[in-house]
């Protein structure tokens, strides 16, 4: 864990919660470095939105200590409201409002003032490409406007610290890169962000860090590339046409793991271009034809799923996140 | 600025927010403040005849106007009162709430927002009917004295069943629930002497009727509209039962 000074960015050391009977959280400490981007990677039920909820004063912990910026979230909760922007995973917009009026309520309920007030909602729309849509009611919004408006609206005070919870949930790729682009910009500006996701490729563009949730307990943390060579996930994935062929590749390669099924040989590499030349060149002499091969470079996949419990390997099949296995 | 004046100021937002909502929802609005017309019309042209002669008064109708003008006030405010507790619980469902509450603002203020747009609305509903009444014929001889009273009373009257309201809207698991538990207070009101006298009432129900909040609220003010009674001796919570007023005959 990296050691952050008690003034800047989030500090939370052993953090629980329980609800009834059940732990959510379970001794959860993280930190975050002030102008960085935390995220927090888990599949669904692992406590990063109770985190997030904790963190930004909605519900009080069981125990354990945080501080944002300096501000103790149990004993100085409005120090801490008064620095944090919270985006939730369920947009908090007035629907009855148009774009411009709800980011007017911000700057009315931040006391931002009349004039500076005004300024900062012509600035937000425009940075947020609103501009056109400022007198529309949110009826005729679309789901990518609405996550603008909900983050324009949480950037109104100013916050140095934001939380966002599933930003980019439901958006369409475009609209993705968009949140994403505008997250980068805040971290850039000096901004602390602690971002959750279940999306392995969103933590890998964006975060400085990742801490992986499971079950309630970090279960790896780190920077992007150093999760990735913790694990060895590279092999080389040769494809074969018939059985035979397989069955005498696997006798050869005894390292490798066959896949009966797919007739498809899955063999451990760590990339180079020598270690590649020297297997097809054993496969060669021993009169192996491979039918195809891929390669596959380790990712934040392999990290996840050594790292949590396989029982969330069948709902993030589910995910649309094709991106998440490069495979050249 | 100190805490008061930041109070002060994030309430007038959430005032100003709520007045926006009203206006933005008129479907709403306009049934809120449309369904006590409605009934008055119903009420003394189709029950008015019948039920106005039972006061014994030469022009039955018309006596029964006079008479129901109040029980159609109360029922303007249980019918706001409904809207109230529908835009809390809309609040409170909505994810707009989480943002208010990790905001450094006076926790008040959005409630207060919601009991001062809901009394504006009352106030307007209640000039609307008391103006729709005066043009099918209502006529009272109170005293600017006495309308004051009359509207104090609705206005506080209407501030208590408020503050339920938003209780029945917090409570509440879902908008629906939310629209359907001040639904109570419509029945209480036809359980009051708002639409009859409670003397006519059966025994049990009698009783019921004149210890229940609505009737006091309808007799007093059906007093101080018909320019009759002091307000000393028509005060809606008496410590030991009291002669109810009359309504006058028209």
């Amino acid at each position: 864990m990296t050691s952050v000074s008690a003034a800047s960015g989030i500090v939370a050391q052993d953090m629980c919660k329980s609800f009834d009977d059940h732990l959510v959280l379970d001794k959860v400490s993280l930190a975050v470095e002030e102008g960085t981007i935390l995220a927090l990677l888990g599949p669904n039920g692992a406590g990063k939105t109770t985190m997030v909820r904790i963190l930004s004063t909605l519900i009080p912990a069981d125990s354990g200590s945080m501080r944002i910026v300096g501000h103790d979230v149990v004993t100085d909760p409005d120090g801490v409201r008064a620095v944090i922007g919270v985006t939730g995973q369920f947009s908090a917009v007035d629907n009855l409002l148009t774009g411009a009026e709800n980011l007017q309520l911000m700057a009315d309920l931040r006391h931002l003032g009349r004039e500076a007030g005004r300024r900062r909602v012509a600035e937000l729309l425009e940075q947020f490409d609103l501009t056109d849509a400022a007198h529309k009611l949110l009826s005729t919004y679309s789901g990518g406007m609405r996550r603008r408006l909900d983050l324009a609206m949480t950037l109104v005070g100013k916050p140095r610290v934001i939380f966002l919870d599933e930003p980019t949930t439901g958006l369409d790729p475009r609209s993705r890169r968009t949140m994403w682009q505008i997250i980068r910009d805040l971290a850039m500006s000096g901004v602390t962000i602690l971002l959750t996701t279940q999306y392995l490729d969103e933590a890998d563009q964006l975060a400085d860090r990742i801490a992986v949730l499971d079950q309630g307990r970090i279960v790896a943390e780190g920077t992007p590339a150093e999760l990735k060579s913790r694990i060895p996930g590279g092999h080389v994935r040769l494809h074969f046409a018939d059985p035979r062929l397989l069955h005498s590749a696997s006798e050869l390669l005894p390292a490798a793991a066959p896949d009966q099924d797919q007739l498809v040989l899955q063999v451990p590499a760590d990339g180079t271009v020598d270690s590649l030349r020297g297997l097809l060149d054993e496969l060669h002499e021993a009169r192996i034809s491979v039918e195809r091969l891929s390669i596959h470079t380790p990712d934040l996949d392999d990290v996840f799923f050594a790292v949590t419990g396989s029982h969330v390997t069948a709902q993030l099949n589910g995910d649309p996140a094709p991106q998440g296995v490069p495979l050249s | 600025m100190t805490t008061l004046a930041y109070t002060l100021s994030d309430s007038r937002v959430m005032l100003r927010r709520n007045l926006k909502h009203q206006l933005r929802y008129p479907s709403m609005t306009v049934m809120l403040i449309g369904i006590p017309i409605v009934l008055l019309l119903l009420f003394v042209y189709v029950f008015g005849g019948q039920l106005g002669a039972g006061l014994g008064a030469h022009e039955g109708r018309s006596a029964y106007l006079n008479y129901v003008v109040p029980g159609l006030l109360l029922i303007t405010v249980a019918s706001a009162v409904q809207g109230t507790s529908i835009m809390v619980a809309m609040d409170m469902t909505g994810g707009i709430i989480d943002r208010f509450r990790t905001m450094a603002i006076a926790r008040a203020s959005v409630l207060t927002g919601h009991v001062l747009g809901s009394l504006i609305q009352i106030l307007v509903a209640i000039a609307v009917l008391i103006g729709v009444a005066f043009g099918l014929g209502f006529r009272s001889a109170a005293g600017p004295l006495h309308w004051l009273a009359a509207i104090g009373i609705l206005v506080l009257f209407a501030f208590a069943l408020i503050w339920l309201a938003v209780a029945l809207g917090l409570a509440a698991k879902s908008v629906e629930t939310a629209s359907n538990t001040p639904m109570i207070l419509f029945l209480l009101l036809f359980l009051s002497s708002g639409f009859v006298a409670t003397a006519t009432m059966p025994a049990g129900l009698r009783q019921f009727a004149e210890y229940q909040p609505f009737t006091p609220v309808a007799d007093t003010v059906r007093g101080l509209l018909s320019g009759a009674a002091m307000p000393a001796q028509s005060w809606p919570w008496p410590s030991r039962p009291r002669p109810r007023p009359r309504p006058r005959p028209g």
